[in-house]
Formats: C-alpha cells, structure tokens, sequence
C-alpha cells in the first residue's frame, strides 16, 4: 500500500484512474470546482465538456452500453445534480452501470439551504443501485472504489457520489489500493445445480416452449451461450427490447420482440406456450399486456441476478438467481444429460404452428400515398448502415419502428431507453457511444420531438471530435401520443402538433451548430442520402427525414388489454388458430 | 392481509432508516410498526419491523429489503417462537374519585403509574398487543389525555442468536 498527501479532489481524481477511468462526461460548477483543477493536468482521463447534466448522463449510459465498462459523469451540486436525475432513473430502468459524482456544498452548509444545495443522495435514493454522501477526504478512496464495484457487479445500476466540497479541498494522507467494506452486498452469480437441472428437465417434456430473452443475457455477456442452448434445444426464442441482438435477428429459430409491439409470430408464441424458460427478463408490463391473461398455459422457469425479479410479476415455478451465462452454461450441461439419457423435447407439432403465424403475419407497413413512409427510411438505413454499426433510439414510434425494421445481428447494436422511456437519450447516449466505439459508426434514430430535449449536445460532438449520424424522423409531431389519440381519443390530437415541419429548421440547425445538415423528403432519395451521411466522417451528420404524420405502429397490444387481444393494424386482429 | 414480524440487521449509518422506510413506501408495501437501535455491536443496529402483507408475498418484501447495501441480514420472527414486546405510556384522568379504580386497573395488568399530577396519572406498561390493547380499552372510559407507544420488539427465545454471523461479515470486510 502507498500513501500519498494530496486533497480529497486531487484523490478523486487518482481513485478514478486507479479504478480504470478513462472518460468522464460533464460540466463543472461552485462545489464539484476542486475536482476539476487536478483534471486538468491528468494525462488518463479525458474529460468531456458536455452542454447540459442530462447529456452527461446518458452519454455515460451510451458509453457504458458499447464498452461494458463503468460510465462516469460528473456534476455541480444542486442544479448540476439534479439534472442527472432522469439518466440516472433510466440506468436504474434499464440496469446500465453508470457512477455519478457530484459536488455538494461545504459539510458546514449541508441542511442550511445554503446556495446550490440540493439533497441529491435523498432525491436519489430510490433511483440508484446505491449512493454515498462523503464528508471526510479520507472515505474518498473506498467510495470511489465501492462505487464502482456495485455499480458493474451483480445487477448493473447507477452508483452516485456526492462529495462535499470540503472534502474535496482538505489535504490528508491518500492510501490505494484500498480495502472495500461492503458486508451487505453479496451479489449471487452462480446458479443452484438442482434447480438448472429441473428446467432441463422441464424442457425436455415441454411441448410449446419459448425461451423468453431479456437484457441480463446482454449485461452477463452470454450471446454465444445462448446460440448454443438455442441450437442445442431446439427451442423458439423471443428477445425483449432490451435484449435486441442477444440472439441474431437472422437466425430461424427467432420468433422476433414480444409486447405492445411485439411481432405476432413472438406475442403468439408467449400466449400458446407451455413454458417459458425466462432469462434476465423482468415480465414487465409492455411484454405481458394484462398480466392475468398473459401465457396462461406455461410453467415459467425464471433465472436472474436479481433474486427480486423472480416471481415479482409472475409467479416462478423454477426460480434460478443467477448470472445468465453462468445460467445458460449450466443449462446446456444439463440439457445435454437429458438428451444422452435419450430425452429430447419434441416440438414439431410446435414450430408448425410458430411458421404458419410467422408467414401469416410478417411485420409490415403501407407505404403512404405520397410523402415518405418512416417505417421505410428506417429499414433502408438498417439495410444501408449494416449490422456492424451501432443503433440508438429515442423514445416513441422511431425507437418501436427501430427495433422492428432494423435487423440485429449481434449483442449491444441496439440501445435504446426501455424501462424509463426517456425521451432525448438519443443524440446524448450516441455521442457516449461513439467516445466508447470511436471505429464503428453510431447511428442514432431519434424522433423530432425527442431530438428538440437534447440536441445542445450536437456542440459537444462538434467540437470533441465525435462524429455520429442523428436520423430525425421528422413527422411534426409526438407521433406515438398522436396514435394513442388516433386510436382512444376519437382523434382529438390534443398538444401533439410540433410544427417541426416549420420550427425549427433541423437543417440550419445542424449547420449553426457545425455539423452537416441534410435534409430528405422524397422516397428516390432515401438511399442517396443514407449514402451521402455514411461518406462524411469528420464530423456530426444530421438527416432531416420529413416523413408522413399518420403511419402508426403495428402490432399493437392496446394498454390495458391482454396480449390475445393484439391488433395487426386498426381493428384487424390474427387469426390464431391459422395453420393448426 | 397478514401480519408479519421481521428482524432486520443493518449497519449502522446515517440514511439507512429512510433508505428502509422509503423502500417500504416506494414499493407500496404496509408499515403497522418500526422501532429501531443499536445492538450489543455498535456498528450494527437492528430494526423490527410489523409488515402487513396483503396479495403479495413477504418474500417480496424481504427481497427488495436485501437489495438495499446496507442491510446485513433479514429474519422473520414467529409469534411463537419469539418474545414479542411492546411499551406504551398512557396518561390518564384520575382524579380523587377515579383515581382508586385506575390504580386497581394498573396493578391487574402489571402496569406501573410512572407520574403523578392532581386529575391525571401517567401509566407506563409493557406487553403483547393483545394485553397493551386490553389495558387502553378498559382505561378509556377513564378519559385517555395522551398516549404513546414504542412499536414492537422482538427476539427470539432461545440461545441462538441473530447478530453473531453478520457480525463477522462485518470483521470479514473490514
């Protein structure tokens, strides 16, 4: 062990090297001040000065997603930190691993209401994975240390760390490497053999059954394991929103996303099966619909690293905590034992009706009279931009029609917000996402309405070097709150115009900010555009694609409803029985 | 809805007692009482917590309770297997021609008068709810002036105990 004398900020500032930072979104102010004079002179960690907290925020989530590492961002206190609210709610949502440190008034201010003092520990209780007030220099090294460990351990989560800003300014004896004391955090990752064999065995009698796939298997690593069970098996798979690209879109035994907006072929599956072998999904409300009705004939086999997911929703006949490549390792194992013991499962009968729904009712869309379809647009850029690049949604129809048309071939080319829905994580989360893959093109589909909360952003990327695609598909208005009012409220398109079509200019936009602005109104220049975008690659593209307001999503299972009860396109629901 | 009893083993820093309230409320999950201290290891405090459940399983409960980081460990008490207590100090009106009744009625429950005014005495009684309740019923016609209690404890009966394993979880990480 070394020890050094330094001050609580120059220890923050080492802690974070030690620990294997090398980026940090965000933007200085009074208390956070100290931290950033000795991050001027470190040589390993590159600060990026973002325009808002928000941006920082989701730019660690973005960064986080492509690197599998820690994303780290940094705010003042108060408003500073309170900015960082919403993407630290979206990491808890969606279990990205992100550490927040932020600056807190003097340790003699705290409680007094004093300027820019903002609880932020209170106000972040219940949307991190676990946080820290530190008052003594002393406690930096450790917290930073243990911060980092919850975050990226078990389930991922955001950390945050609020540092008073005496802490920050005292000198004192710093020591690393640094013993962490953490006795009630116990993450369990290694799955109980008893209960993976039951599943096997469960899986070798089912008749219908579907291998419901969420985001775990994409935080554990586990794709290729999960090619392998599928393989191995024989079993139809579903993957999430959150779990786009775990198994390859191309793969045959892929039945497609589950939920709201699900594809028949995958909702079908979920409703008519037997048993549902669940792995670091969460049976959230999008993917259930009515939760009474929803797969009502399956058992469940339910694995997790959150042994509080499990039965949380729906009741787990084989409950397994566990990380879910250590699951799926030991589930091939033990599915494999039933098959020398001359146990396979038999899904014939199965996969006829699942081939029967999947060719009844593809995914689709209509292409619009006149205008631009953006169902289209999305595909081609999918089609164009291949499945190397990464793709990041905003939130609303562009992100549903994203996770449709796109195809994914492989884990992490998908980012999305799921859990929270956040509208603006786009343009912040591809920029983090470009830092953390600086060779792979990051593209994000972004939403006009979406691209208007965060797109001061396009400075940052401008003048840090960070050259990503912003696809807006512009159809003047909350498009997926316009649908809702299509479809319950008679029409009555309450507050949802945008007039995005007059204000703003998205080209100009772009231009006042340094990127290329380009703009795309007509079906013969989809591809040229695409293509004139992929060419340029020294800085920011924004792609003003004006596309037709009334094109909805399909299909659609109505909030409320049970999943039986999807629709195809306005009143027309399945057949499905069709093919049995 | 039923009732349950858990012990729950927290480390002792600032913030835990609204990080477990807060989780409770966040969750929609029903408080009937909290009382929490120190244990026989200063670093170690303990909270027993009466949780009404009702359609969801206490497992739940104690599952998002063991997520937060610094609760140590968490058991349920069985009535019958635990010494479950509560404290409530009364203060009721008693004056020179009720007070003689009070007084009786505080001897038959083993209750003690802890303070004495002219009009009123104030009652300090320990027990099971079932007994604390009977006292408070039988004082009101009396005229209950104020009333306070401690929320229950538990521990249960037996040499074994609940603090020695995480106690050393606790040595272990440090």
């Amino acid at each position: 062990m070394t020890t050094e004398q330094m001050t609580g900020a120059q220890a923050l500032v080492r802690a974070l090297e030690n620990v294997g930072v090398d980026t940090v979104f965000g933007i200085p102010g009074g208390a956070i001040l100290p931290a950033y004079d000795p991050l001027y002179d470190s040589v390993k960690l590159r600060h990026i000065l973002v325009r808002h907290e928000q941006g920082a925020g989701h730019a660690a989530q973005g960064y986080a997603m492509v690197t599998g590492k820690v994303g780290v961002c940094m705010a003042t206190s108060g408003p500073g930190a309170t900015n960082l609210v919403t993407p630290i709610s979206d990491a808890y949502m969606d279990s990205v691993p992100i550490v927040a440190i932020t600056g807190q008034v003097a340790t003699s201010l705290i409680g007094t209401d004093g300027f820019q003092e903002a609880d932020i520990a209170g106000i972040t209780m219940p949307i991190t994975k676990h946080n820290f007030l530190v008052t003594d220099p002393r406690d930096i090294g450790r917290t930073i240390a243990e911060a980092f460990h919850i975050a990226s351990t078990g389930r991922p989560g955001p950390v945050l760390v609020d540092i008073a800003k005496d802490a920050l300014q005292a000198t004192f004896d710093f020591e690393w490497p640094v013993q962490m004391h953490l006795p009630g955090y116990r993450p369990v990752t290694r799955p109980h053999s008893k209960q993976v064999r039951e599943a096997a065995r469960l899986i070798a009698e089912a008749k219908r059954p579907v291998l419901y796939v969420g985001g775990g298997v994409l935080k554990a690593g586990a794709s290729a394991e999960l090619k392998v069970l599928a393989e191995l098996t024989g079993v139809p798979v579903v993957t999430t929103l959150m779990a786009k690209g775990a198994f390859p879109d191309s793969h045959p035994q892929h039945m497609g996303m589950p939920g709201m907006h699900g594809s028949v072929g995958a909702v079908g599956a979920l409703q008519r099966s037997d048993l549902l072998i669940t792995i670091g999904a969460r049976f959230d409300d999008r993917v259930t619909g009515r939760l009474d009705g929803f797969a009502p004939h399956a058992k469940v086999v339910h694995a997790d690293i959150d042994p509080a997911e499990i039965s949380k929703n729906r009741h787990a006949d084989v409950p397994i905590v566990g990380d879910a490549r250590e699951v799926i390792a030991d589930l091939i194992v033990a599915v494999q034992a039933e098959h020398d013991a001359g146990r396979a499962g038999d899904y014939e009968d199965w996969w006829r009706q699942l081939n029967a729904w999947r060719e009844t009712y593809p995914l689709g869309y209509d292409e619009p009279e006149d205008g631009l379809s953006p169902q289209h647009v999305i595909e081609r850029i999918g089609q164009l931009v291949g499945p190397e690049a990464y793709y990041v949604a905003g939130v609303g129809q562009h992100q549903m029609w994203a996770a449709q048309f796109i195809k994914y071939e492989r884990p992490g080319a998908f980012l999305n917000s799921g859990g929270a829905g956040t509208m603006g994580y786009a343009v912040p989360a591809a920029m983090g996402a470009k830092v953390g893959a600086p060779d792979t093109q990051v593209w994000a589909i972004d939403g006009d309405g979406c691209f208007q909360m965060t797109n001061q952003e396009l400075a940052t990327c401008v003048l840090e070097g960070i050259p990503v695609k912003i696809a807006i598909i512009n159809n003047g208005n909350l498009g997926m709150v316009r649908q809702w009012q299509t479809l319950f409220y008679e029409g009555r398109y309450s507050n949802t115009k945008l007039h995005t079509n007059r204000v703003p200019d998205f080209v100009k936009l772009a231009e006042a900010y340094g990127c290329v602005g380009l703009r795309c109104e007509r079906p013969e220049d989809v591809d040229s555009v695409i293509a004139k975008a992929m060419e340029i690659n020294d800085t920011p593209v924004v792609i003003d694609f004006v596309v037709h307001p009334d094109a909805m999503v399909w299909p659609m299972v109505a909030a409320g409803t049970g999943n039986d009860d999807i629709k195809i396109a306005r009143d027309m629901a399945p057949e499905w029985e069709n093919g049995d | 809805m039923t009732q349950h009893t858990l012990s729950v083993l927290v480390e002792n820093t600032p913030g835990i007692l609204t990080r477990v309230a807060a989780l409770f409320a966040r969750r929609g999950f029903n408080i009937e009482s909290l009382a929490v201290g120190t244990t026989e290891h200063p670093e170690i405090s303990r909270m027993t917590i009466v949780v009404k459940v009702e359609g969801l399983p206490l497992e739940q409960v104690t599952k998002q309770l063991n997520k937060l980081v610094n609760v140590l460990k968490i058991v349920e008490l069985d009535p019958g297997t635990s010494v479950q207590r509560e404290l409530v100090l009364i203060k009721v009106r008693a004056d020179a021609e009720t007070r003689s009744q009070v007084l009786e009625t505080v001897q038959l429950f083993r209750a003690k008068v802890v303070d004495v005014a002219p009009d009123a005495v104030t009652v300090e009684a320990t027990g099971n709810r079932e007994k604390l309740d009977a006292l408070i019923r039988i004082l009101e016609p009396f005229g209950i002036k104020e009333l306070v209690q401690s929320g229950m404890v538990a521990i249960g009966r037996g040499a074994r105990s609940i603090t020695d394993r995480s106690l050393r979880a606790i040595e272990r990480s440090a």
